[in-house]
């Protein structure tokens, strides 16, 4: 098998590209801070074409070993999957922040899955769903899923790769400075898309910018 | 009487949007353009603008540092702070300094109804 020539993007794709991304988690975070009652910080989006090693890398290298993610993998012109990351520790306050923080600790344990499933199942809409309109194409989202492991564990996630090994890697931190909390969405999208998503980025540009 | 626009955002996409939406609005009016706030504090130092549409989440300092230079040296200039993160608390901020908040993407309108109230204010300044 030959190995696909890699798809590059120009400089101005990949602008309107971060751009996009970094208008999908903005919306995200207001929903984020309605949840929480307490603002949210956002980085500026890093946007990378990296190997799926590279990207399993720089995940392992800003986090420890143990972290949640909600998982919603997105079909339709482009597929990939987006995650809503953070430390485990961080978990329980997130769901004590979003619950209200009367709640007795074993409660809020009980909630845990429930919460982080919805919180992210809010989030990650909200940011694909902004993205999506921008492209004037709809995306079908899978219903949320929490993870437990590390970097390796959330990319090596089945269904594997339909074809080569770069992946286009999206992630922007964010974080609850009063309540301690602090993670990251990120997303990664398969090569296959990386061609679609051109096109739809060549679209979004004219209509913008024409 | 044309004005000079100063556009500030990291992304040049959304400052070839806000172009184009300007270029539609008043097509004789002339603009600057910057990717960062110092940039734009180097550009403010060689030629002047009557007005800034400054992005919020910009690597460096945000839109909201910048803003508050920009009001330090010349309180009068109309400024609009652009962002989809339209939390309150950044809004409420950029209220404080004495911004506009618009909400991204911009849309010609919201761009349009800016600019109208910044002319307006620019006349009242000057009388």
């Amino acid at each position: 098998m030959t190995a696909r020539p890699p798809v590059m993007l120009s400089e101005l794709q990949l602008d309107a590209l971060t751009e996009l991304v970094n208008i999908g988690v903005s919306k995200a975070a207001n929903s984020l801070r309605a949840m929480v009652g307490a603002q949210v910080h956002l980085s500026v989006p890093t946007v990378a074409l990296v190997s799926r090693g590279e990207a399993i890398g720089i995940l392992s290298e800003r986090e420890i070993k143990n972290l949640v993610a909600v998982h919603q993998v997105f079909e339709g012109d482009i597929t990939g999957r987006a995650l809503l990351i953070f430390p485990e520790t961080k978990s329980l306050e997130l769901v004590r922040a979003i619950t209200g923080g009367d709640l007795p600790l074993e409660d809020i344990i009980e909630l845990e899955q429930e919460a982080l499933a919805e919180t992210g199942n809010v989030l990650l809409n909200s940011c694909l769903a902004t993205i999506a309109n921008m492209l004037h194409r709809s995306l079908k989202m899978s219903l949320p899923e929490v993870l437990r492991g590390n970097a390796t564990t959330f990319f090596s996630l089945a269904p594997p790769p339909e074809a080569g090994d770069v992946v286009m890697f999206l992630y922007i931190d964010f974080a609850v400075r009063e309540r301690d909390i602090s993670g990251y969405i990120a997303m990664i999208m398969d090569l296959p898309s990386l061609t679609a998503l051109t096109h739809l980025l060549d679209e979004f540009i004219e209509r913008t910018t024409g | 009487m044309t004005y000079k626009l100063l556009i500030v955002d990291d992304s040049k996409l959304a400052r070839m949007s806000a172009a184009k939406a300007l270029n539609a609005l008043y097509p004789d009016w002339t603009r600057v353009e910057a990717a960062t706030a110092d940039e734009a504090v180097a550009m403010g130092s060689r030629n002047s603008f009557d007005m800034a549409l400054l992005d919020f989440n910009m690597p460096g300092r945000d839109g909201l540092e910048l803003a508050a230079e920009l009001k330090a040296a010349n309180p009068s200039m109309p400024i609009a702070i652009v962002s989809a993160n339209h939390q309150e608390e950044i809004v409420a901020r950029a209220n404080a300094i004495g911004a506009t908040f618009l909400q991204k993407p911009l849309t010609q309108h919201a761009l349009g109804t800016f600019l109208e109230a910044a002319v307006a204010q620019l006349q009242a300044a000057n009388k």
